[in-house]
């Protein structure tokens, strides 16, 4: 893809006090670029998951934005626990979220869900101990014409 | 319907953004869960819930709601507060439940995702 936008962000593993925050910027691009609301809206949910889920189990993260005619990419890597078994997290309701994050209206096992259910095209790789690399793509399709 | 025309009826105390009661209320949705709000919820709903916690905020602007209403006289906690003013997100009490509310703003024609007109 050739983007003609690029920018990451920081993401710190715990700190709920700036969650939303690159999710936050992510709609601010994509909505100065001028994408269709739908798009937007789909790529918002994408990296507003992504981020709580860094938030909530990693120890850092970074997600980066890339934005091509064709295409808008978020890549989001982190250190922290990996997941185990990816097959199993990607069902709606399965969650190891804590207590505490679960009180707070997290953890209830939608978030990878709602990502592949907004993605063209997902990929998720994870290593035990070392850290979880997610790839979420949203296509991007000219009004009546072609992809 | 109007924000304030709905702030009226219910009797809702405004926290945050009183400036802002101008805006049109499309909709409605119920919800505690945070992903199932970023899931569900359209630009322009009214959003009941109990949680309190600053991340609502977030979730409200990334969805553009037209306001949070905290249900059973639940008050935001002072991080809420601060960046709903920063993020200009309605915040507003109701001394109530969330079924009195829903049920309130159902009777006023106020309706939901997959409700009829």
């Amino acid at each position: 893809m050739h983007a003609v936008y690029k920018e990451t962000f920081f993401i710190e593993g715990g700190d709920f006090s700036r969650a939303g925050a690159a999710a936050s910027r992510v709609k601010q691009i994509l909505k100065e670029i001028g994408l269709e609301a739908q798009y937007i809206k789909r790529a918002v949910i994408i990296a507003y998951e992504a981020e709580i889920n860094v938030v909530s189990y990693a120890h850092r993260g970074q997600m980066s934005l890339a934005v091509s005619p064709s295409s808008i990419e978020i890549l989001v890597e982190d250190t922290g626990p990996g997941i185990e078994d990816i097959e199993l997290a990607m069902q709606e309701g399965y969650s190891t979220a804590t207590d505490w994050i679960r009180e707070m209206g997290f953890g209830a096992g939608m978030g990878l869900p709602n990502i592949k259910k907004n993605s063209d095209q997902l990929q998720i790789d994870s290593k035990v101990g070392s850290g979880t690399r997610l790839l979420a793509k949203v296509h991007i399709r000219e009004p009546g014409g072609k992809q | 319907m109007k924000l304030h025309e709905v702030v009226d009826a219910l009797g809702l105390k405004v926290r945050c953004c009183q400036d802002r009661l101008d805006r049109e209320v499309g909709g409605a949705y119920v919800s505690d869960l945070l992903s199932d709000v970023m899931a569900r919820a359209r630009a322009g709903d009214l959003w009941i819930t109990l949680q309190t916690h600053l991340n609502i905020v977030a979730v409200a602007a990334l969805n553009d709601l037209a306001g949070v209403v905290l249900v059973n006289g639940r008050e935001p906690e002072q991080g809420t507060l601060s960046k709903a003013q920063d993020e200009g997100v309605v915040l507003m009490v109701s001394e109530e439940p969330t079924f009195e509310v829903a049920g309130k703003l159902y009777q006023m024609g106020i309706r939901g995702v997959h409700g009829p007109g």
